[in-house]
């Protein structure tokens, strides 16, 4: 079996980070990593520490110890804008779009296009936003209405836009698939592998197994605020992931892959 | 006969979704309409006179300036309650520095005064807002109590700029700005504002269209925009014809032509009040006002914050520091009604505007905006206010006890927010 990454160099790394809360170790030394081209799972239960692992990528949080590295290099990331200037997006799943803004106006929000005088050049947006979105979804036409008339999907299609137009290659996905029906998650699906054929790195944040498993190449997986263990997709079953979320069990099969955080590598 | 007259709304609303006129402005004209209408014919003819309308475009002024500004704190999320307070203590501030102060250092009456006096109550309003604006941002106390601790404190403070004395007379110049009779531009000068707004309102639409054209974008059907731009047009020469149409009381005719040194003749003592000053002003705030809301940044990051704060700061706005600007304009605003009522009083007394922020804050409510925020129009509020205002003035016509006045003013505040989630929800179109 030989590892398509191998002679990749990660485009995100963070190496044993360790986040407290008033003595709650949220995370605790917890290493992963992301490949171009590439999507990868990150799971674990509520309270597991994978949002807050990702918000310290993210810029939402800063992390008590450890390292975040982005092509090969240390990285900065105190807030949300250094997180941007490393090319690091996330779509957060309620947070990402202002509802009563339309699609053109959320994907500019915070970088509008203004004309010499300083006015908004709303025609130019559009234009930008149509071809934009018709990349990622041919079908999108509601370019004026607020997002709030938008389906799940397309909001999420409104959201990934955005990332893209912010020239994002890590791009963070916070339960991409919540809430929405069986055509939105497949549309999701279709983005998700259209991206990575882009080269884009991607993490996927869930709770539910079934939301990401057919999405994702490899699987960070955490509980109690430690990796339990990162496997690619291929080598797991259903089961056994689902044995590394709920008992933090590494398959048997993988133990040399175990993490931290693996109950049943710690008694070994 | 239900069934035809909800066909007939759902065919209205798929008109004008064509035209892309607001449906909710459509129902707001219409509400005015029938109150106008009403009003006429219960006063025996006379509501819908050029006096009347000359009258209710000035009782108006002040609560509608104040309307826009407050259009942008409820989008925000926020409140104001302390604006009627802010407008009290700023009128006794100008009334103190234009009698007071000035006088000091400029002679009784000089052109500079009036200016010099808003120019400090702007400057103080920007203050008051922006104070208040830091502790809602920045200290996270909620606007509601912020600004209901601002209405006890600036109401507080309006009796203490005199100890309680009314501030009167006030600078010759400065009350013109409440649109007495003097405080007019006269007919030509109106039918010249009225001819500059006409090609403002076609060049805006001809610029519009040829921007999306440009990018192949869907543009209305050119029917809609023609009949749209004569609408507007239409609009405009009615209200300026209606305004000319009032003439000066004869006496006062008189003395401004003996003051000119002209003869009387029976043509010339028919001079005509045009637009009220106060009434340029609201227009002038609320183009100022739509043009940032609808064309700066400023003005999108108002409506972004208002419908996802979240989202807004994670797209690098500063929500904090926009909470600031947006009650400082507020303050702004409040300063312009400020010298409005004052003037129009032709005093200044530390009870000035006492219940505005409810006026203001029904007038807005009124217009569209949505308490939970995101949503809402300047000229909304603008119809807003006058809705109010017609009511008022309406009922004062007819003679009907205050207390009356009062209890029909609440009822129609909560049937107009109502109807208004009413209709949306029946008869918006999904699609548009």
């Amino acid at each position: 079996m030989t590892d398509p990454n191998i002679d990749k160099n990660p485009l995100v790394e963070m190496r044993d980070i360790h986040v407290s809360f008033g003595g709650v170790k949220a995370v605790d030394g917890v290493s992963i990593d992301l490949y171009p081209g590439e999507v990868v799972g990150v799971l674990g239960h509520n309270g597991a520490g994978k949002s807050t692992l990702i918000k310290i990528l993210s810029g939402a949080y800063q992390a008590d110890s450890g390292q975040i590295v982005v092509d090969g290099k240390e990285a900065k990331i105190e807030n949300a804008r250094d997180a941007r200037d490393n090319n690091i997006e996330t779509i957060y799943q309620n947070l990402a779009l202002a509802d009563n803004l339309d699609a053109t106006q959320n994907l500019f929000l915070g970088r509008e296009f203004v004309d010499k005088l300083g006015f908004l050049d709303d025609a130019k947006m559009e234009h930008k936003a149509r071809e934009v979105l018709h990349r990622l979804n041919p079908n999108f036409t509601k370019f004026t209405a607020p997002v709030s008339a938008l389906s799940g999907g397309q909001r999420q299609s409104v959201a990934i836009a955005r990332a893209l137009l912010f020239e994002a290659r890590v791009l963070i996905m916070d339960e991409p698939c919540a809430a929405l029906g069986v055509h939105e998650t497949k549309m999701v699906g279709d983005l998700i592998d259209k991206l990575k054929r882009d080269g884009l790195g991607i993490l996927l944040i869930s709770h539910d197994l079934h939301d990401v498993f057919d999405l994702s190449d490899r699987l960070h997986v955490m509980k109690n605020g430690k990796l339990v263990g990162s496997v690619r997709t291929e080598d797991v079953s259903h089961d056994d992931v689902l044995g590394m979320i709920i008992l933090g069990k590494m398959p048997d099969h993988l133990l040399h892959l175990a993490g931290p955080g693996a109950t049943n590598a710690a008694t070994q | 006969m239900s069934a035809s007259l909800s066909y007939g709304l759902f065919f209205m609303s798929r008109l004008l979704s064509k035209m892309e006129i607001d449906r909710r402005l459509v129902g707001l004209a219409v509400v005015l309409l029938i109150i106008w209408i009403g009003f006429d014919i219960a006063s025996g003819g006379r509501f819908i006179t050029p006096r009347n309308i000359f009258n209710l475009s000035v009782q108006t002024a002040s609560v509608a300036v104040m309307a826009c500004g407050m259009v942008l704190i409820i989008v925000t999320r926020h409140i104001d309650l302390s604006v009627g307070a802010i407008l009290g203590v700023l009128a006794m501030i100008m009334g103190v520095v234009q009698t007071d102060f000035l006088p000091q250092f400029l002679d009784y009456n000089n052109p500079m005064t009036w200016a010099l006096t808003v120019l400090v109550g702007i400057v103080i309003g920007a203050a008051i807002g922006g104070i208040q604006g830091m502790a809602v941002g920045y200290l996270g106390v909620p606007a509601f109590i912020v600004t209901l601790g601002g209405l006890l404190v600036w109401r507080g403070a309006a009796w203490w700029v005199t100890q309680g004395r009314t501030v009167a007379p006030l600078d010759q110049n400065f009350i013109l700005l409440g649109g007495g009779i003097e405080g007019t531009i006269g007919a030509t000068w109106s039918w010249i504002v009225a001819v500059i707004a006409i090609i403002a309102i076609i060049y805006a639409a001809i610029m519009e269209r040829r921007r999306r054209l440009a990018f192949d974008f869907p543009v209305k059907p050119i029917w809609a925009e023609y009949t749209n731009t004569i609408i507007k047009a239409g609009l405009v020469l009615a209200v300026v014809a209606t305004l000319n149409a009032y003439h000066l009381p004869t006496r006062a005719a008189q003395r401004i032509l003996e003051n000119k040194g002209i003869p009387v003749t029976a043509e010339n003592i028919e001079i005509s009040h045009g637009i009220a000053i106060p009434l340029l002003i609201v227009a002038l705030v609320a183009i100022v006002l739509t043009i940032v809301v609808k064309r700066t940044r400023f003005g999108r990051y108002i409506f972004a914050i208002g419908g996802n704060p979240q989202a807004a700061e994670l797209a690098g706005i500063n929500v904090k520091r926009m909470t600031v600007a947006v009650f400082a304009l507020m303050g702004v605003l409040c300063a312009i009604s400020a010298a409005i009522s004052s003037a129009r009083l032709q005093s200044a007394g530390n009870d000035l505007g006492t219940l505005d922020e409810l006026r203001v804050i029904a007038a807005v409510v009124i217009g569209g905006t949505s308490l939970a925020g995101g949503v809402g129009t300047i000229y909304g509020a603008l119809i807003g206010a006058l809705v109010m205002q017609s009511l008022q003035s309406g009922m004062a016509l007819l003679g009907v006890d205050t207390s009356l006045q009062s209890i029909v003013i609440g009822l129609v505040l909560v049937l107009a927010v109502f109807s208004d989630k009413y209709f949306h929800r029946r008869y918006s179109d999904p699609t548009a």
